[in-house]
């Protein structure tokens, strides 16, 4: 039996007073990857930056736990020395704080600098280390540099927010090898340590990273569960309404 | 010598300017002050200074103690320059008073970037006059290791009176890093400085004060600059530590074609500060360009920003930026970008805001694991950091120390 990383229990959760997410139940196991579909303004990034202890999100009902502890009130910071990381849809832009000053930053100490100078170039970084984080980065490089940082952090649980939106042909078979780097998916499902959840509107990134459970989020709520690759084909037939039929 | 009727014609001036209220700036009341002090020994050896002085020194990136990284040393105390050599025989650096007496050509100088009735502090200086610093890059030198600068305050409620003349002959390239600083005393002082910079053709200057004054000192420093064709001049300004009220607003003027000023200004003030920082360029020169950027944080202060570029001739090109981050207390930052264009085919533009740090850049660093502090002071010293161009690198690093030594003050 492979033990829970992360267990969503009756989550509710709002935002400036408006309640975005109710009811949500979801369970990741260690080493597995799960994936998360949903239209526009459904509630995905609200669901990771929940889990990841951004306070805007306020918890109105339900628990969070990871890896068997209740970090629900848990702020932020503490979160993610927890092992949790997360990339960002859209990350701000910090003037005068470097790419490369993030990315040792997230190691705290963990990886030698050769370590952090391979993540920057197999990141393919090495142009941007010097620029000030997110400042006038395109969107794949704003993608490959919150790769990057999650590299240096080496979060046990990894959230990723539409991680191939806005990446070219290319570039998208990078992000997937960063992906699976992160992710261990190298090791046997029993030696992983890692597990992550990912948000995807095309389901491109299933071509390069093979994910256990997929869910459909809809109006706040998961409305179904189960093989990412079905419920990918059922909504590019026939919309996201289509998935409330199916028995999860 | 001082030709007699020129200093006549200079001193009948500051008379008339004696009362002169400055432009900006509260008004001191000079007669607190003394403005005497005695005549101190000439120091060989730079280790006899007391420690506490070279700690002081220190902070502000002037090594008495190693000195092999700078390519000269003058220091004032009071009113006595108690040291002064250079390694270079191309760069000349003396005591203004020796300078004046050899050079008779200094009258041309002289009171000529800075006017001596500009108010009351000029006419002070030309009325009671200490000493100050006169540096010189003879024709196509250039320093190897910046020379180093230090005016400290030692004597207890001295008003102390420096006139600095620094000039880049033709060609020539000369970095210095200034300290000006006072005896960590309780007592009042009063700081008046004024500093004339020549850039001759293709000369080059990059001009780094380090300001470490105490609550009870007040500063009134006086700057003009006159760069000519393809001139260069590099300004960078820090001051992270408690002053009672500092108020200057140097004045470059870009005389030649092709010219390049930058002020750049890393400001800090606690409570109790009281700053009115400025910086001014006039672009007569065309194809000149000219940037100024300050960056200014309270944490209980009172920080005006200032700047001003003015174009008036074609090509010219002006960036202003004035940035302020009111990090805690009941300090404000009133930044004022000024901007004057006078005919066509100039570029000016400015940047300014001023507010506390977002709460979302807090927490994107809070998200890869630094605790608040730790991520509040990262933005902070990215706020900070100004890429200065153009500078050697241990003037750099010597502006990071400075910055970074006094971080943990403002959180
Ligand atoms: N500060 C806020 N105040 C009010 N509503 C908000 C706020 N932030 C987000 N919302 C709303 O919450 C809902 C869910 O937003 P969320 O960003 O989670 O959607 P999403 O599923 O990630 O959408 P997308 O696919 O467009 O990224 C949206 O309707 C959004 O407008
Ligand atoms: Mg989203």
């Amino acid at each position: 039996m492979s033990e829970p990383i992360l267990e969503i229990k009756d989550l509710a959760v709002t935002v400036d007073e408006r309640p975005i997410l109710h009811n949500v139940n979801l369970t990741v196991n260690k080493g597995e990857t799960h994936v998360l579909f949903g239209p526009n303004g459904s509630g995905k990034t609200t669901l990771l930056m929940t889990i990841m202890g951004a306070p805007k999100y306020v918890i109105t009902g339900g628990k969070i736990i990871f890896k068997g502890q209740d970090i629900t009130y848990m702020p932020i910071d503490v979160r993610a020395r927890l092992g949790i990381g997360m990339s960002m849809q859209r990350p701000p832009v910090v003037r005068g704080v470097k790419t490369r000053d993030m990315i040792t930053a997230c190691a705290r100490g963990r990886e030698s600098d050769a370590e952090l100078e391979e993540i920057v170039k197999s990141s393919n970084l090495s142009e941007l280390v010097e620029r000030d984080i997110n400042y006038g980065f395109s969107g794949g490089e704003i993608k490959r540099s919150e790769l990057a940082q999650l590299l240096a952090q080496q979060p046990d649980l990894v959230l990723l927010d539409e991680p191939e939106s806005g990446v070219d042909l290319v570039n998208i078979s990078l992000i997937g090898h960063l992906i699976n780097k992160l992710l261990q998916k190298r090791q046997h499902i029993r030696e992983r340590e890692r597990s992550g959840l990912i948000i995807t509107h095309t389901g491109h990134i299933l071509e390069y990273v093979d994910a256990r459970t997929g869910y459909v989020l809809l109006g706040g709520a998961i409305i179904c569960e189960g093989d990412p690759h079905e419920i990918l084909k059922t909504i590019v037939k026939k919309g996201y309404e289509e998935c409330r039929k199916c028995v999860m | 010598m001082r030709d007699v009727n020129t200093e006549k014609v200079l001193k009948e001036k500051a008379r008339t300017a004696a009362n002169k209220q400055a432009r900006f700036g509260e008004d001191i009341n000079l007669d607190k002050y003394e403005h005497v002090a005695e005549a101190l020994p000439y120091k060989e050896d730079l280790a006899t200074i007391p420690a506490e002085a070279k700690a002081q020194m220190l902070q502000t990136g002037v090594t008495v103690d190693d000195a092999s990284k700078r390519s000269g040393t003058i220091i004032q105390m009071d009113h006595s320059v108690i040291h002064s050599v250079t390694k270079q025989s191309d760069i000349e650096i003396m005591s203004t008073i020796k300078a004046l007496e050899k050079y008779d050509w200094l009258h041309d100088y002289y009171w000529k970037a800075v006017s001596v009735d500009a108010d009351k502090y000029t006419a002070h200086v030309e009325l009671n006059p200490g000493n100050g610093y006169f540096i010189r890059a003879l024709p196509g030198s250039k320093t190897t290791f910046p020379v180093q600068a230090c005016l400290y305050i030692g004597k207890k409620n001295l008003a102390q009176s420096v006139h600095n003349i620094i000039i880049a002959e033709e060609g020539s390239e000369l970095h210095i890093i200034t300290g000006c600083t006072a005896s960590p005393s309780e007592e009042d002082a009063m700081h008046l400085g004024i500093s004339e910079f020549y850039i001759k053709k293709g000369a080059k200057i990059s001009f780094t004060m380090i300001h470490n004054w105490s609550p009870h000192v007040a500063v009134r420093p006086r700057t003009g600059v006159v760069i000519e064709d393809n001139g260069v001049y590099l300004s960078n300004y820090v001051i992270m530590k408690p002053v009672k009220s500092l108020q200057t607003n140097p004045i470059a003027r870009c005389v030649g074609k092709n010219t390049v000023s930058r002020f750049n200004s890393v400001v800090v003030a606690p409570p109790g500060s009281s700053l009115d920082l400025g910086s001014q360029v006039i672009l007569d020169g065309a194809g000149s360009r000219t940037e100024i950027i300050s960056r200014t944080i309270t944490t209980g202060g009172n920080i005006i920003a200032r700047g001003y570029i003015e174009g008036n001739a074609i090509d010219v090109k002006g960036h202003l930026e004035c940035r302020g981050l009111i990090l805690k207390g009941e300090g404000s930052i009133h930044a004022i970008p000024e901007l004057r264009g006078n005919l066509a085919g100039i570029d000016l533009s400015h940047e300014a805001a001023v507010g506390k740090i977002a709460e979302e850049e807090v927490e994107y660093l809070m998200m890869r694991g630094l605790t608040r502090d730790e991520a509040t002071a990262t933005i902070v010293r990215g706020f900070l950091r100004v890429d200065i161009e153009g500078l050697p690198p241990e003037l750099s690093q010597q502006i990071r120390d400075t910055i970074e030594s006094a971080e943990k003050d403002m959180m």
